[in-house]
């Protein structure tokens, strides 16, 4: 059922794919909005959310981005989208730069975290499914329900408004609304993480079904990395808005390279009680304002030497990927 | 009653108004006996809405407005205390029993020390002046692993990292050594790396302590790695519990059998989950006989009229017709 991944990454840069980043950074300004902004003394030093980060994602494979909160994923979706520039870098998406009207040309669709906030709640269900073919022409007699019924929903609810809907159906429907246009590429933003267990299953079900059958290709967020283990073929570790690795999914998940991902993947609680080992060193993620020197992590990291402090390691070719670590 | 359990609830239910002006009210909890000894964490595990923190509530008295214990009885430590009037209650809640909130940002006063939380805290339940209570402070933060806790005192909480501030609402619910602690999803809000430190930490506090703790959550892997009893909750009952290890490696109720099913694994193979059709109904719509019965996949005539009998299941017991896994010899008489 899985679409093999070519080996494509090259130290030097992805060359191919349908998304194309490379050496995407985007920057925050941290200070005060409004007349506090003149008067802010010292002025902060902007916030890199996203540092240097190339990367390539082939048509119909599922790319998945895993990281802590503040590790910078969600604002390289909203890059991917188009819902926000670059400070430098570029980003390709089917040759083109998703900025502004792009975006829905070239056939982008974000799918959200909470499902309630994501839909208009003032809007009937028929309506939101079809408003991304409505806001560039007619729509078609029977989308709607044939969106829905896609989505394993009611056709007959198209006249319902959202809160008539559980969480997870909810979620369905900004499943149909992202799946109205045709879409080449569909970035979901934690779209389970808002879902209890027996729902987020079926939702993940529906996301690989589609994926299979409308040969989709996905940008897969989540903090979650059971979820991104079942979801992706690729698997990109963000840390502090640094890409730290990168390898096929079952590379990544069955031999880590980075101290990182071994630390995330040892912490993660297990139904068989062997994981939920808290390897880190005290204390907690540093702020990411003034960016430590050397290696991101080396302030948590277990076994840093003394040139982790001092040198940034490159993001280099490993294995079947590519890893940021001098130890590695 | 040193040998008795520390929280016993016998067939508490908790009644919420129905939907629409003139809905009957119905059982959000309906009829939940556990137990839970000195040292043990029992993890109560559910969907929303399936009455979890409804019924850590009800241990407490701190219902929500409309909602109201309608029956069963309430016991810690040896001591009925579900129809003691509001003053006695506020006396138990703290001393007796700590409570940990899943948002450590909503359950801290943003305009106050962290230092001045915990001494007013301590000030209420012990008689201590302003600085021993002070002192007592600091080491509660020691206590809970916040490094430099002296220094931390004169911190207001925005300046705290989400695992710092969990820290500190957990040394806040330990103020006076509480002989339960009722941990309401207290990692939900959490990175994974720091939830493992907040279990520890907590596993840690119950076995030092001999505490009791009641931990709630939805996630299973959660509950695996900490608890060392289970309750599972459907649609307001109580549909399997046991030993946790017992629970998960042999589930007998079907919903627990496919809520393990459907959790995905890290070390499983990507491919499709295990998925329970339907959603769980809300109170008041709940089907006749069995509530699990419309999406349950071994579900027969008798679970669509019946309620489902309490029967021995491993190590534990569960409420089901037709338990998914052969049941152990010995049954409940």
């Amino acid at each position: 059922m899985l679409v093999s991944v070519p080996v494509f990454a090259s130290a030097d840069g992805p060359m191919t794919g349908l998304v194309r980043l490379t050496g995407v950074t985007r920057h925050f300004d941290p200070s005060p909005r409004g007349p506090g902004r003149i008067l802010a003394r010292p002025r902060p030093a902007p916030l890199t959310a996203v540092a240097d980060v190339s990367l390539s994602i082939p048509e119909g494979t599922v790319y998945g981005l895993v990281g802590e909160s503040g590790s910078g994923k969600s604002t390289l979706g909203r890059l991917v989208a188009g819902l926000l520039a670059p400070s430098s870098g570029r980003i390709e998406v089917a040759g083109r730069d998703p900025q502004g009207a792009n975006a829905a040309a070239i056939g982008i669709q974000m799918i959200f975290q909470d499902p309630a906030a994501s839909l208009n709640p003032r809007w009937r269900v028929g309506d939101i499914v079809t408003e991304p073919v409505a806001a560039r022409g007619r729509v078609p007699r029977g989308l709607a329900e044939r969106l829905l019924v896609q989505v394993g929903l009611d056709p007959a609810d198209r006249g319902k408004f959202p809160r008539a809907f559980s969480g997870g159906q909810q979620q369905r429907i900004a499943i149909a609304r992202a799946l109205s246009a045709n879409p080449r590429l569909v970035i979901c933003d934690e779209p389970t993480s808002a879902l209890d267990v027996s729902v987020q299953a079926q939702v993940l079900n529906l996301i690989s079904d589609l994926r299979r059958d409308l040969g989709l290709t996905c940008l897969f967020i989540s903090h979650d990395l059971a979820v991104i283990r079942h979801m992706a073929d690729r698997v990109g570790v963000l840390y502090q808005g640094r890409l730290v690795e990168e390898a096929a999914a079952g590379t990544l998940f069955a031999a880590p390279r980075h101290p990182y991902t071994r630390m995330l993947l040892d912490a993660v609680p297990r139904l068989d009680g062997g994981g939920g080992r808290a390897g880190l060193r005290a204390g907690d993620i540093p702020d990411a304002v003034p960016a430590p020197t050397g290696c991101v992590f080396h302030p948590r990291c277990r076994v840093a030497v003394a040139r982790c402090a001092s040198e940034r390691p490159a993001l280099r070719a490993a294995a079947c990927g590519r890893v940021a670590c001098h130890l590695a | 009653m040193s040998v008795g359990p520390v929280l016993s609830l016998r067939d508490v239910s908790v009644s919420v108004p129905g939907r629409g002006a003139r809905g009957a009210r119905a059982l959000a909890v309906d009829r939940v006996s556990v137990d839970i000894a000195a040292g043990e964490v029992l993890g109560i595990v559910g969907e929303s809405g399936a009455g979890k923190s409804l019924l850590a509530s009800a241990v407490t008295g701190l219902l929500p407005p409309r909602a109201g214990l309608s029956g069963g009885e309430v016991w810690i430590a040896g001591a009925r205390v579900d129809h003691l009037p509001e003053a006695r209650l506020r006396r138990l809640r703290g001393r007796v029993v700590g409570t940990v909130f899943q948002d450590p940002l909503g359950a801290l006063n943003p305009l106050m020390t962290i230092g001045a939380q915990l001494a007013e805290t301590i000030a209420v339940h012990l008689p201590l002046s302003r600085s021993a209570a002070r002192q007592r402070a600091a080491e509660a933060l020691a206590e809970v692993g916040i490094p430099a806790p002296a220094d931390r005192l004169g911190c207001y909480p925005h300046e705290l990292s989400g695992g710092m501030r969990q820290r500190v609402g957990i040394a806040l619910a330990l103020c006076a050594a509480p002989a339960l602690l009722i941990a309401d999803e207290p990692t939900t809000a959490l990175d994974v790396s720091v939830q493992a430190q907040i279990l520890a930490l907590l596993k840690r506090l119950c076995r030092d302590r001999g505490m009791a703790v009641m931990l709630i959550t939805h996630d299973m892997g959660v509950i695996a790695e900490t608890a060392d009893r289970i309750a599972v909750l459907y649609a307001g009952r109580l549909v399997e519990t046991g030993p946790v290890r017992d629970v998960l490696d042999t589930p007998c109720h079907p919903y627990t059998d496919g809520l393990v099913a459907a959790v995905p694994r890290i070390d499983g193979r990507p491919g499709r989950l295990a998925q329970i059709p339907g959603a769980m109904p809300p109170p008041g719509a709940r089907p006749a006989g069995c509530a699990f019965h419309p999406r349950c996949a071994l579900a027969r005539d008798r679970c669509r009229k019946d309620p489902a009998p309490e029967v021995a299941a491993a190590g534990g017991r569960a409420a089901c017709w037709f338990p998914c896994r052969s049941l152990p010899a010995r049954t409940d008489p």
